[in-house]
């Protein structure tokens, strides 16, 4: 299909961006911020979704860099997945995005998306979001009042739905930098490479003598938002990870999800333990 | 055409081009309908099949899934720039040596994204394994070929175009 009729607006502002988005919320408009559009142009083709505005965000200077500021490393809200990929900083400093990154879409795909408009279109099935959690990270926002900055755990609010309010822009996404101690593991399943995910865990830690401590396990295609297993992050900490431990964390592992297109909530639920062993194992070795 | 309508100008295959455009059209059918540049194809119209890939200054992106609006200044290469530079000739070769298409919906889509693998700085002019190969083509669906003789045709252009550095 085509998309429905709408108006286009490049700006070079943030404060631009904002004002527009305040013109046009009302009850017959309706303005959309575009980035990598690699979400919203589908939407907007299969007329899921029909904008009276849309608002082109690429060309605001100064959201697309990537730094290790004082132990925060701080992610630019336009930096595209390709370049994120490629990052020497996030391969040493931030290691569990590294690691979701090749399995986000295909590389026409991260070429265009950036990992701002992935956090903020927040799909339940999606890495970013997920690994935001594990690493409890925080993302800011530019709106009509001035800046803010909103936790990971209080941004996911419900199926496409967060923090953000109707003339906010994400701006950044800040995770703090891994140490030595720290440990990640990341895996999901999916049908097609590139694919959204069947099922997914990211996952954070830190090493502990023989085991972890801060166990943070978040799932994704489990829920309306990630969903952090509690139950199984505790069951997971303490003492050395063996068999009888990694058996007691999948026990506890308190997840709900529904079926979907791709598995029933039982399938959901067995491949859930599946990626649990995976990803402690890749818990267990340490940083090279 | 509606007063949404802007003003572009890009180079499309080396040439200046300036168009008027609806905010709504994409790249792919701004290709096909207003240039006439069919070679790219429109499949699912969401991002999944890969039919439209082209290269926007030098990166494939999926065409279907950019405005036309928004190349304002960018450089834009198609499957015919491609093909008529012959940078993709030995391509082109291997896919029909190797019967790598039947129908060939998927063909330029298929040849730009293993244009883009055989590219990659990562790769140090070495042969990529089937592996990722497989994965570099995993956002290019084929319908009818089935993807064996396609990896078999990227292969063996990748293991000519390395010579006897393997």
């Amino acid at each position: 299909m085509k998309p429905a009729p709408f108006a286009y607006k490049k700006t070079r502002s943030l404060e631009e961006a904002v004002a527009l988005l305040g013109e046009h919320s009302g009850k017959s408009l309706d303005a959309r911020l575009l980035a990598g559009g690699q979400s919203l142009i589908a939407t907007l083709n299969m007329r899921l979704s029909a904008p009276s505005l849309l608002i082109d965000i690429n060309g605001i200077a100064g959201l697309d860099g990537i730094a290790n500021k004082g132990g925060t490393v701080e992610i630019g809200a336009l930096v595209r997945h390709a370049q994120a990929e490629r990052s020497e900083t996030i391969a040493r400093h931030a290691p569990l995005i590294a690691r979701a990154m090749p399995h986000i879409g295909h590389a026409a795909i991260r070429n265009r998306g950036t990992l701002g408009g992935s956090i903020a279109f927040a799909d339940p099935a999606a890495e970013l979001p997920a690994c935001l959690m594990a690493l409890d990270g925080e993302v800011d926002a530019t709106g009509p009042k001035g800046k803010r900055t909103i936790k990971a755990g209080d941004f996911f609010k419900g199926l496409f739905e967060t923090a953000l309010g109707p003339q906010d822009v994400l701006t950044a996404i800040r995770v703090p930098a891994a140490t030595a101690e720290t440990r990640v593991g990341f895996a999901e399943l999916a049908r097609r490479h590139g694919d959204y995910a069947i099922i997914g865990l990211a996952a954070s830690a830190r090493a502990d003598g023989k085991g972890l401590a801060d166990v943070r396990l978040s799932f994704f295609g489990v829920g309306s938002t990630p969903v952090c297993a509690r139950k199984a992050e505790a069951a997971l900490s303490g003492g050395a990870i063996d068999d009888k431990r990694l058996a007691a964390a999948i026990a506890a592992l308190d997840l709900d999800p529904h079926d979907d297109v791709q598995a029933t909530a039982a399938l959901k639920k067995h491949l859930a333990g599946v990626l649990l062993r995976r990803v402690a194992k890749q818990l267990l070795e340490a940083r090279t | 055409m509606s007063d949404l309508a802007l003003d572009i100008s890009l180079t499309v295959n080396g040439e200046a081009v300036h168009e008027r455009v609806e905010p709504r059209k994409t790249l792919v059918d701004f290709l096909r309908e207003d240039l006439s540049l069919t070679g790219s194809h429109v499949g699912c119209e969401h991002g999944v099949c890969g039919a439209c890939t082209v290269r926007v200054n030098g990166e494939i992106v999926r065409g279907c899934l950019m405005l036309a609006v928004q190349c304002d200044g960018v450089k834009v290469e198609t499957i015919e720039g491609l093909s008529d530079s012959g940078e993709v000739a030995d391509l082109q070769t291997a896919f029909e040596q190797r019967n790598a298409l039947q129908c060939g919906y998927c063909t330029p889509g298929m040849i730009a994204a293993a244009q883009d693998l055989l590219l990659q700085p990562q790769l140090r002019g070495g042969v990529p394994s089937r592996d990722k190969i497989r994965e570099h083509l995993s956002g290019n669906y084929c319908r009818c070929t089935g993807y064996h003789a396609i990896v078999d045709a990227v292969e063996s252009v990748a293991q000519a175009r390395a010579g006897g550095k393997q």
